[in-house]
């Protein structure tokens, strides 16, 4: 296999873009992208996108982008791993450089969920979770992440507090960053007082329906050097699964395939957790974040709450968790968040994360963790400095 | 929902019939074709017991359509004695009374209306044993 790098990175503003259509947000980030490496021809396209079909009505998604972001007859296709879509497509890229099929693959995530209703995203989203024996009893994806808070809760006793650290500490994060859709700080308490959706979580325990759109482009370290321009190693890369629907897992208050997907990178690229200097991971929910760093072996079980609470994840904290602002701020457009991701980390290590967000100390090391569903597949990479 | 959909799920939600592996004795529900722990392929169906423990719960506020007229309504996961956990909707509460630990006992009740053929469904709600 050959070493793989990342020499480009594009993402746009994402939010609720009214004006905007699905091919046009992908073109945007992917044009980025391209202007980023100083190139204007790839070899091939791989896109996360979980559901053109319900979200905008448009399936046979990798010919039409690959069309309209001018690369017309490349290979182009679309790969699906519901939420952990953008993070699969960087995935198959890292496969197809590194086997030696192409030298030069563009990794992209798209999501248009504005052109729906909230009932509509509802109804798109809940399709991640078993169809016939979750969904068809009337469950959401917040009622899913809201069992496993409970649980979370009541066998560590976790308080209110605890729990709402965590998206006061992406808010603080992404308001720093201009691409994030809800860039602005919040307290604590409003957290605690915004509407309820599932108990335990209120809304703003929940990441928003965002458009948005992300892409990079991955080419081997020796074609990378060429091109002098500044370039990110890919050293790991995992993916796990498990059952689909929750009631059929071992734990309620455990992400087995996160575990098995961070363990299986990290094995690839000779490192240890430890060795992160930041990571960004899948805050679809304020629960999530907390229970992801403990299967990550970040913190012990039943620490992960009582360690945002403290600090240990903030921006100058010990391992500073989600520094763009997390899907909780940054936005949630579900196919192009695992990239999203990948923008983050690879902004970090080249330094060139914008307005204060970028953590000290020159960071070498960083991790991303991208899942789909209420966590049935995970997907995460290890990016390291040149 | 097309009907053939909801019809052919009728022996696991009308009669909670689950299955238990010949080779492994591991237990599923719903039943499957090959056992996930020892590929065993034969099963034997067995029912369900009609009561079990809350294991966990949360109260949906915002559904999907076909829940609308439901709203807020609670969801929880219980567990049999036999191990397996199963997930629905729990009725006939008060919903802030709910509590970890509970027993349920499982009610055949219409669980949603289809939006465009009309067609009616139904399977098992939990309901709260001291009812």
């Amino acid at each position: 296999m050959r070493d793989v790098a990342v020499v480009g990175i594009g993402i746009m503003k994402w939010g609720e873009l009214w004006r905007k259509s699905f091919r046009d947000i992908f073109t945007e980030a992917a044009l980025n992208a391209l202007d980023d490496a100083g190139l204007d021809k790839i070899d091939s396209l791989i896109v996360g996108c979980m559901s053109g079909g319900l979200f905008v009505g448009q399936e046979h998604v990798g010919a039409i982008l690959a069309d309209y972001i001018g690369q017309k007859n490349i290979p182009a296709a679309r790969v699906e791993s519901a939420c952990a879509s953008g993070g699969l497509a960087f995935r198959q890229a890292y496969i197809e450089v590194a086997s030696g099929m192409s030298d030069i693959v563009m990794a992209g995530g798209v999501e248009k969920m504005t052109d729906v209703s909230g009932d509509g995203a509802t109804y798109a989203l809940a399709t991640a979770a078993d169809q016939d024996y979750e969904v068809f009893h009337g469950v959401t994806f917040p009622g899913l992440y809201a069992m496993m808070a409970r649980a979370y809760m009541k066998k560590y006793k976790t308080t209110r507090k605890q729990l709402s650290a965590v998206p006061v500490k992406a808010h603080k994060n992404g308001s720093m960053n201009p691409f994030a859709q809800y860039p602005f700080p919040i307290k604590l308490e409003d957290v605690a007082n915004g509407v309820k959706v599932a108990d335990p979580l209120h809304i703003l325990d929940c990441s928003p329906i965002t458009d948005g759109a992300a892409a990079a482009i991955l080419t081997t370290v020796d074609i990378a050097k060429k091109m002098k321009k500044p370039y990110v190693r890919i050293t790991g890369t995992g993916m796990a699964t498990d059952t689909i629907a929750l009631p059929q897992r071992e734990s309620l208050t455990w992400l087995k395939s996160t575990e098995l997907a961070g363990k299986r990178a990290l094995k690839m690229a000779g490192r240890k957790i430890t060795d992160m200097d930041m990571v960004e991971v899948h805050d679809c929910f304020s629960i999530a974040e907390i229970i992801v760093t403990e299967s990550l072996g970040i913190f012990k079980k039943g620490e992960g709450a009582k360690a945002a609470a403290r600090g240990v994840t903030a921006l100058d904290g010990k391992i500073p968790v989600n520094p763009s602002g997390g899907l909780k701020s940054k936005g949630h457009p579900v196919g192009a968040t695992g990239i999203g991701q990948v923008v983050e980390i690879v902004k970090q290590l080249r330094g060139d994360a914008e307005n204060g967000r970028q953590i000290k100390g020159n960071p070498k090391v960083g991790m991303t963790q991208n899942m789909g569903g209420s966590g049935a597949s995970a997907v995460v990479h290890i990016l390291e400095v040149a | 929902m097309f009907p053939s959909r909801i019809w052919r799920e009728m022996p696991q939600r009308y009669r909670l019939e689950a299955a238990v592996c010949k080779k492994c004795g591991k237990r599923y529900y719903p039943p499957r074709l090959v056992c996930a722990e020892c590929g065993g392929r034969q099963f034997d169906t067995y029912v369900l017991p009609e009561e079990g423990k809350l294991l966990t719960f949360t109260v949906i506020r915002t559904p999907a359509s076909q829940f609308s007229d439901l709203a807020p309504y609670a969801m929880g996961i219980i567990k049999f004695d036999d191990g397996l956990q199963m997930m629905g909707q729990i009725a006939d509460c008060d919903i802030d009374k709910l509590k970890i630990g509970q027993k349920m006992r499982l009610e055949f009740r219409k669980i949603q209306t289809d939006d465009t053929h009309g067609v009616l469904s139904y399977a098992y709600k939990f309901i709260p044993k001291w009812y």
